[in-house]
């Protein structure tokens, strides 16, 4: 099985396929834009899937992986630091980019469909195989270095596709929002690679997971600052608190690229690092409980503000962020499978709802309030099918999905101790306020009387339709799996959680109370926005002061305005601008060029024009020079010294 | 006769009529205004250097001195031709021969 993986291929289809059409898609017909956009991630996928049954071919040959790549010519080789372009394939990876090739490759051919009617389509799909290509980077990388270039080259992807229709202010401006909000977290990942080379003299996982278990003591210290400097890097990719900011504003891209990038893949890289460097946050339990903490708290502040929103993305923006504070819940609570187990069917039922709320937005005409919506399920029946089993997954309903991964983190967070049941009453809250906040979506989408006239109900073309059908597929039997067999598929990767005091029986309860509390959100849902649609604006009348605060968003873009966006373009304008740029640099320039129309002032005088002032300047000239060969100065100088000697003497 | 011929000149002589014509003709250049004036300090100067070339090349008995005045008086009296043409097109464009009104290429 080894030796003919082709690792390789993965990353360098798309590129091949980013390179095609970014170069000459402008001028090929559309159809052979799409062929390359469609095929490169499919033989991606293709070779993944080849890898993943080869695997399961030899049946618990568990030993075969993980099957490492390297490119034979390597990249840096200094005294101290040998870094090379390696692939590693492990349980872990090929999960991964299960999800990333396979959901993204449904992306691609729902994009040819939404984007049919688009300006730029050679270019849309161009940056989609771009993506592809650094995520793969990213998901197969063997080390620290090569993780971070996919780590930019997404957050360039995310970049360029957030400012698709960049003729939009609104648009440019949330591209360089994210790209400028991921630059602290990236400072962090930079800084935990610096103190990873210092402390360890390597950035190659493997070899950092060898020399950790080799030294078991080793607990703390270094390693918390290490694992912070991660976290802080994870939680600006994975939009976390407190760089969680970017990511609703990122939905001025197109849907589909909020499906894959800004729900689907990219957005979860953080909670993949995480489960990468696992050993560094296992020694360090201050780590860990930080993790756990920025993800539940992101998973109750996203839910909250998700509430009242009125535009479709950007609910599912906040149910986003929420559901990936989830996933750093269960990496807090070293439950790296149970993460990773609904980073997987996350990624499935959350790229549904953001493509059925995309073939929602493309049927209407491009409208995203939710206030205007409303009576559509009769229009867009399959539309209204898929999201209603993408509703049920979020919310966690048995049999669906989201159900198993989210009940496994909640069922580790309790197993946790004191603070576990925190943690794990935390994610309960959160799983209330999921559960109201999709329905209510889905009443004010789908149920009730239409709300607006529908100008010109498109219909939605077979490739929009075929991977909404896929994914919903996948969203119901995605998680039937159980997290049982899929923690015993990952543990060669991310280590086993030590033995738990848990039992079935209380397994059984907590998944009872987890489905009961999404009723209930169900249930008060239905209150508010099908029984009585009017109460949700008397409730709103009536806590005027909460509501404001979370239609607001907590103002926290308005705190980090004040606080950081207007000092620093303060500083940039009157001290970089005016002190340092201006009166410095301008000053220094303005000198020189002074000094030197000064002197040109000054010696303009000499070419007067007249001819016998050249002359006696030629004349003074010669005498000049005569007077330096003829007169014999070593002699003059000798005798002149001594006259002063002489006098000095007396 | 012989007395007399035997008894050569020094060469500092003819170096010292030399260098006091040369000067002339470089005070002269300096100070008349007049361009045929000038012109005619330019050939005192070109004669003075003529003298020294001649006293030189009697004193070492090599011809090439010799030679080479005559490379200068050639050279001299193309000169002449041309200046005293340029001279003409002057006077005629500018009905002037002083040189510091002939400045037009002054800034």
């Amino acid at each position: 099985m080894n030796g003919s993986l082709h690792l390789w291929l993965i990353p360098l289809l798309p590129f091949a396929g980013f390179l095609f059409n970014g170069l000459l898609g402008r001028r090929l017909p559309k159809a052979l834009v799409t062929a390359v956009a469609l095929l490169t991630p499919l033989a991606a996928f293709g070779v993944v899937l080849n890898a993943a049954l080869g695997f399961f071919g030899i049946g618990p040959g568990l030993g075969s992986l993980p099957y490492v790549e390297t490119c034979p010519i390597g990249w840096i080789n200094l005294d101290t630091l040998h870094v090379d372009f390696s692939f590693v394939l492990d349980q872990l990876s090929l999960v991964m980019l299960l999800v990333v090739t396979g959901v993204g490759f449904l992306i691609h051919v729902y994009s040819v469909g939404y984007m049919s009617h688009e300006e730029g389509y050679g270019r849309y799909f161009s940056f989609l195989n771009l993506f592809l290509f650094f995520m793969t980077v990213l998901v197969l990388a063997g080390n620290a270095l090569v993780m971070f270039v996919g780590w930019e080259g997404v957050g360039l992807a995310s970049y360029l596709l957030i400012g698709f229709y960049f003729q939009k202010t609104s648009a440019a401006d949330a591209g360089k929002k994210a790209f400028i909000v991921n630059r602290i977290g990236d400072f962090g990942f930079l800084i935990g690679m610096f103190l990873l080379l210092a402390n360890f003299g390597t950035l190659t996982f493997s070899t950092i997971s060898q020399q950790l278990a080799a030294n078991p003591g080793w607990q703390g210290g270094i390693l918390t600052v290490i694992a912070l400097c991660m976290l802080l890097g994870a939680t600006g990719k994975s939009a976390q608190l407190p760089l969680y900011i970017w990511l609703p504003d990122a939905m001025e891209g197109p849907t589909p690229v909020s499906a894959l990038i800004h729900a689907a893949t990219m957005v979860t890289a953080g909670v993949y690092m995480i489960a990468r460097t696992h050993v560094l946050f296992d020694h360090s339990a201050f780590a860990l409980s930080v993790v756990a903490v920025v993800g539940a708290a992101t998973a109750l502040f996203a839910a909250t503000i998700g509430l009242v929103q009125n535009d479709i993305k950007r609910v599912l923006a906040y149910s986003t962020i929420s559901q990936i504070g989830y996933m750093f819940l269960g990496c807090g609570v070293a439950a790296y499978s149970a993460a990773i187990f609904h980073l997987f069917t996350h990624a499935f039922f959350k790229a549904l709802l953001f493509l059925a709320a995309g073939s929602v937005i493309h049927a209407i005409g491009g409208e995203q309030d939710l206030r205007k919506m409303g009576g559509l399920w009769r229009k867009l029946p399959v539309t209204f099918a898929v999201t209603t089993v993408g509703v049920l997954a979020i919310a966690g309903f048995f049999p669906f999905a989201g159900f198993f991964s989210k009940d496994a983190i909640l069922y580790a967070a309790f197993l946790q101790g004191g603070s576990g049941k925190a943690l794990w009453f935390v994610g309960l809250v959160t799983a209330l306020l999921t559960s109201f906040y999709m329905f209510r979506l889905w009443y004010l989408t789908f149920l009730g009387k239409a709300r607006s006239e529908v100008v010109h109900p498109h219909s939605t073309p077979w490739s929009m339709l075929a991977p909404l059908v896929i994914l919903a597929l996948l969203s119901v039997c995605g998680g039937w799996v159980g997290i049982e067999h899929f923690a015993t598929f990952l543990a060669p990767s991310v280590g086993t959680r030590p033995t738990e005091a848990g039992s079935a029986h209380l397994e059984l309860i907590l998944s009872i109370v987890a489905v009961g509390v999404a009723l209930l959100g169900w249930f008060v849902a239905d209150l508010l926005y099908r029984q009585k649609p009017t109460r949700p604006a008397e409730l709103a009348t009536a806590l005027p002061g909460s509501y404001k605060l979370l239609a607001n968003k907590y103002y926290v873009d308005e705190f980090y305005g004040a606080t950081v966006v207007k000092p620093l373009l303060a500083t940039s304008t009157y001290f970089l601008g005016w002190v340092v740029d201006k009166a410095m640099l301008g000053g220094a320039a303005w000198l020189l060029g002074g000094i030197a129309t000064f002197a040109g002032a000054l010696l303009q005088r000499w070419q007067s024009g007249n001819i016998r002032s050249y002359a006696a300047w030629l004349a003074a000239g010669a005498a000049a020079v005569l007077l330096f060969i003829v007169v014999p100065w070593p002699t003059v100088l000798a005798s002149l010294s001594a006259i002063h000697f002489g006098v000095a003497g007396h | 006769m012989n007395s007399l011929l035997s008894q050569e000149i020094p060469i500092s002589w003819y170096l010292l009529l030399s260098a006091v014509l040369f000067s002339l003709g470089v005070i002269g250049f300096l100070i008349k205004r007049n361009l045929i004036t000038v012109f005619m300090s330019i050939e005192l100067m070109l004669n003075a250097v003529n003298l020294s070339f001649v006293a030189f090349a009697h004193q070492w008995h090599a011809v090439k001195g010799q030679i080479f005045v005559f490379f200068v008086m050639m050279v001299a009296a193309a000169e002449a031709a041309v200046g005293l043409a340029i001279i003409i097109a002057v006077f005629r464009a500018r009905a002037t021969l002083a040189v510091d009104r002939i400045d037009l290429m002054k800034l």
